[in-house]
């Protein structure tokens, strides 16, 4: 059922990531792109980390997306334009890709540890166990990270208000 | 239990809720025609049925039967998908919602919560981030409204809906921000577990429910951020019909017209239900040990169901007393009032938490 379920939202995870390629219109790729994040917090859930799931539908399906499909109706943005790019591209793109992919994949295949694969239902899962780890064991990333943040937050505001004035 | 039994009673509880919540939303609808309607000096639907009680229904039949436009120009698969998707989101968060103790009926022992079940010790149980998923579940019910005005490709559509979801994102931070203090203090994320902490007196009649111990702030914080998540007046700029005809949903008639209007009444209702589970104790409330065995089984549902209609009759009253901000207030209220006072008692809770711990 497990392995059903990583496959379905796995091909629904790069399928929506496939679409928000070849979708020409910015809100269909916008969309797309939530579906990727929506099967994203699905197999967080299926790994047993269901406090990470949530937050992820939260912050990117609820809030970053909020905001990416609000801009696209703010400008209305029409359609994609054919930037009329090179043959070489249009001959070797797709299966480049696909060659580099398959090399990735056969590198990481080789390298993997053995016995370090997750399997299913195994990560930390609840929010206070999350919590006590963020607060103890990952303390400097988790300090480092909302600074990052907040001198981010003082850049939005810095620039909001040149703008105005 | 087995699974098949699981799978019966989960059928069961989710059609009786659904079945009950729609018929809430749909006599919110009367009710609320009914109690402006006085407000005003006027009487309200009072012709069909006795009291008008069975214009809900006519209603209904009506929205079914209207001719159902779509406008020209409009981006066809995002219009239709919309309505759906609203409706939806604001039918799918009552499924966390504990809405009474566990009942026994038959042999089979269950909580009265679509998602929650009884544990090996015969304890309630629900879903562990609860309150956590009903937050996201809101967040992605603003997709609904703002894919509409974008597809409808009317400017008072795009309008609403860029209001809508602006004002949707500013007081989501402040509504997520005021259920904090709750949750430092019940020490849980799952919402029948917030109830537990909320069962018991003080001297015999003071119920311990958080409004009472101190997170009566945090209650307005949330009531006025509600407010505006579902668009009620006076926060209802996204279909100001002074201003934009009827916002987000000009261009939608008929059946569709009519899943925005039953989406907006039934997160009205959700949301009633957890601020009654969050600050006014959900379903706990005095028990009256003179009742009948057979009748007090039902209080718990009526302390919820009275709960909920306070609410909703404090939406109304607000609609029939208030008038509309304007939006640069809005954005300033959510942003420079709501959301400091929001962190302010977020900190003081947590001081005091701390204090005790």
């Amino acid at each position: 059922m497990h392995q059903f379920l990583f496959l379905l939202f796995g091909a629904f995870c790069v399928g929506g990531a496939i679409n928000l390629l070849i979708q020409r219109k910015t809100i269909n790729s916008a969309l797309s792109l939530i579906v990727v994040m929506g099967s994203l917090a699905l197999i967080y859930l299926l790994l047993g980390a269901e406090f990470v799931a949530i937050v992820q539908v939260i912050i990117y399906a609820g809030a970053i997306m909020v905001l990416y499909i609000f801009v696209i109706m703010l400008l209305n943005a029409g359609q994609e334009e054919d930037a009329k790019g090179s043959n070489v591209a249009k001959i070797f793109g797709i299966p480049g890709l696909f060659a580099g992919g398959m090399i990735g994949i056969w590198v990481l295949l080789q390298h993997r540890p053995e016995e370090k694969l997750i399997p299913i239902g195994a990560l930390y899962g609840p929010a206070d166990k999350v919590g006590m780890m963020l607060f103890t064991k990952y303390l400097l990333a988790f300090e480092v990270t909302s600074i990052l943040v907040l001198i981010a937050i003082m850049g939005a505001v810095v620039l909001a208000r040149r703008s105005n004035s | 239990m087995s699974a098949l039994t699981f799978l019966i009673v989960a059928v069961i509880k989710i059609a009786v809720t659904l079945g009950v919540l729609l018929t809430v939303v749909a006599y919110t609808v009367w009710l609320e025609r009914k109690v402006v309607g006085r407000m005003q000096n006027r009487w309200g639907p009072s012709r069909v049925g006795p009291f008008g009680l069975l214009q809900p229904l006519a209603d209904g039949i009506k929205f079914l039967l209207k001719e159902d436009l779509t406008p020209p120009y409009v981006e066809k698969n995002i219009y239709l998908l919309a309505p759906g998707l609203s409706l939806i989101m604001a039918l799918t968060s009552i499924a966390l919602v504990p809405i009474g103790p566990v009942i026994h009926l038959f042999g089979i022992s269950t909580p009265v919560q679509i998602t929650g079940v009884v544990n090996a010790a015969g304890q309630p149980s629900d879903i562990n981030v609860g309150i956590l998923i009903v937050l996201g579940i809101t967040s992605l019910g603003v997709y609904g409204i703002a894919l509409a005005g974008w597809s409808s490709n009317s400017k008072y559509s795009l309008l609403g809906s860029l209001r809508a979801s602006a004002q949707m994102v500013s007081y989501e931070v402040s509504l997520g921000l005021s259920l904090v203090g709750v949750l430092l203090m019940s020490s849980t994320l799952s919402l029948s577990g917030i109830v537990h902490a909320q069962l018991g007196t003080w001297f015999g009649f003071i119920p311990q429910w958080f409004i009472f111990r101190g997170q009566f702030v945090a209650f307005f914080i949330y009531m006025m951020a509600a407010f505006a998540e579902t668009n009620r007046i006076p926060f209802d700029l996204p279909e100001a019909e002074t201003e934009l005809v009827a916002g987000y949903h000009t261009e939608y008639s008929a059946m569709k017209f009519a899943m925005f209007f039953m989406a907006e009444y039934a997160n009205m209702v959700t949301v009633a239900c957890i601020a009654s589970v969050m600050f006014l104790g959900g379903w706990s409330g005095p028990s009256l040990p003179f009742l009948p065995v057979a009748v007090q089984a039902f209080l718990p549902l009526l302390w919820f169901s009275s709960k909920i209609f306070f609410f909703l009759f404090l939406y109304i009253w607000i609609r029939g007393t208030l008038p509309r901000f304007r939006y640069d207030q809005l954005m300033a209220f959510g942003w420079k009032f709501l959301f400091p006072l929001a962190l302010a008692n977020v900190i003081v809770t947590a001081f005091f938490v701390a204090i005790r711990a």
